[in-house]
């Protein structure tokens, strides 16, 4: 078992936890935080698939030899990406507790189940 | 108790696609695509970005930063909506104990020095790991610091509003300079200015400006959202 598959497997079983906690809690505010808890096992799979054995950080410093950039470094594409991710998840999860505070300023309980006008 | 039931279905299900991902992923022993293409670029120096993970995000993937930093400014914008001051104030309850001497002499003692390091962060993100979302982000630390020693403590509005309405508007306009000086397809463009030598602080053409505003920007956002959240416990 190598250093990818163990990384893969902690963000999987990171993804399941969230989902099992979202699925599981009355609390709102734990909700929110087993959503987190996805977004960070979602980054830690993505990031991970850029890896490669052997290779340095995408950062030109005395490591790595100019003529042969490509040979060097690992996929700087998926870190990219993962920033974004990390940014928008901050954007989301901020906005989510907004909405759980106005909920409790109007009915003062953070129980997902005083909140029924929604349910079908 | 149907609910629990369900819910132990899918996450087995999920369990099951995990598996079968995990098993069969191939690992990555070269670059290809546009990684490559980036890698091989960054090699030729150029942008003279030491960072390519910055020479991405800044330039060569420039617009969706914007469209990323345009996400945060509504999100903060939809937090300010929401949670709209008014003119009741919140109950605080029991009434708080104040910050002890120590406390509040240590957070202001500290909160400078950690402003200073998210700024030291957001201006070497084309040398070294980093950049202006990340400096942002340690910059509303301080003020969150600040916030949790000293219930009393408040941050300018003004202040805050106007350095965040003018980093995001120079923001575009540095994207617009791109394509006046170099190009009719070289938006956020950051030859506009000489790109240095390569690996100095002062070097990489426009991208330290750009991360510069980006920090800014985050930063007093975060920091507006922090105080939005926070409320006037009075």
């Amino acid at each position: 078992m190598n250093i990818t598959t163990i990384v893969h497997i902690i963000g999987f079983a990171l993804i399941i936890i969230g989902f099992w906690g979202m699925l599981t809690q009355k609390n709102m505010i734990k909700i929110i935080l087993g959503l987190a808890i996805v977004e960070t096992g979602v980054q830690l799979v993505m990031v991970s698939f850029g890896f490669i054995e052997g290779r340095t950080a995408p950062i030109l410093d005395s490591a790595v030899e100019l003529s042969k950039v490509s040979s060097l470094i690992v996929d700087p594409v998926p870190q990219a990406l993962v920033l974004t991710a990390i940014v928008i998840g901050v954007a989301v999860n901020a906005l989510m507790l907004t909405f759980v505070i106005r909920l409790y300023q109007q009915k003062r309980s953070l129980s997902i189940n005083d909140y029924k006008e929604l349910k079908w | 108790m149907i609910k629990r039931i369900f819910s132990a279905i899918l996450l087995l299900g999920f369990v099951f696609v995990f598996f079968i991902i995990v098993n069969n992923i191939e690992e990555a022993t070269a670059l290809k695509g546009v990684g490559k293409e980036y890698a091989e670029r960054s090699g030729n120096q150029e942008l003279g970005a030491q960072n390519i993970v910055t020479a991405i995000i800044v330039t060569y993937r420039g617009l969706d930063t914007l469209g990323e930093v345009a996400v945060l400014f509504i999100a903060a914008t939809g937090i300010a909506v929401l949670l709209r001051r008014k003119k009741k104030k919140i109950d605080p309850g029991k009434k708080k104990r104040e910050s002890s001497e120590i406390l509040l002499t240590g957070s202001t003692l500290l909160a400078p020095m950690i402003i200073i390091f998210g700024i030291y962060i957001f201006l070497n993100g084309h040398l070294t790991p980093g950049g202006g979302f990340q400096g942002g982000a340690v910059i509303a630390s301080a003020i969150m610091l600040l916030f949790l020693a000293d219930t009393s403590y408040k941050i300018n509005h003004n202040v805050f509003g106007w350095l965040e309405s003018l980093s995001g508007f120079a923001y575009v306009l540095i994207g617009i300079l791109g394509l006046v000086m170099i190009g009719a397809d070289n938006f956020l463009d950051n030859r506009i200015l000489s790109l240095g030598t390569f690996g100095s602080i002062l070097s990489a053409g426009a991208i330290p400006v750009i991360y510069t505003l980006i920090g800014l920007k985050v930063g007093t956002e975060l920091a507006s959202i922090l105080d939005n959240m926070k409320g006037d416990l009075e």
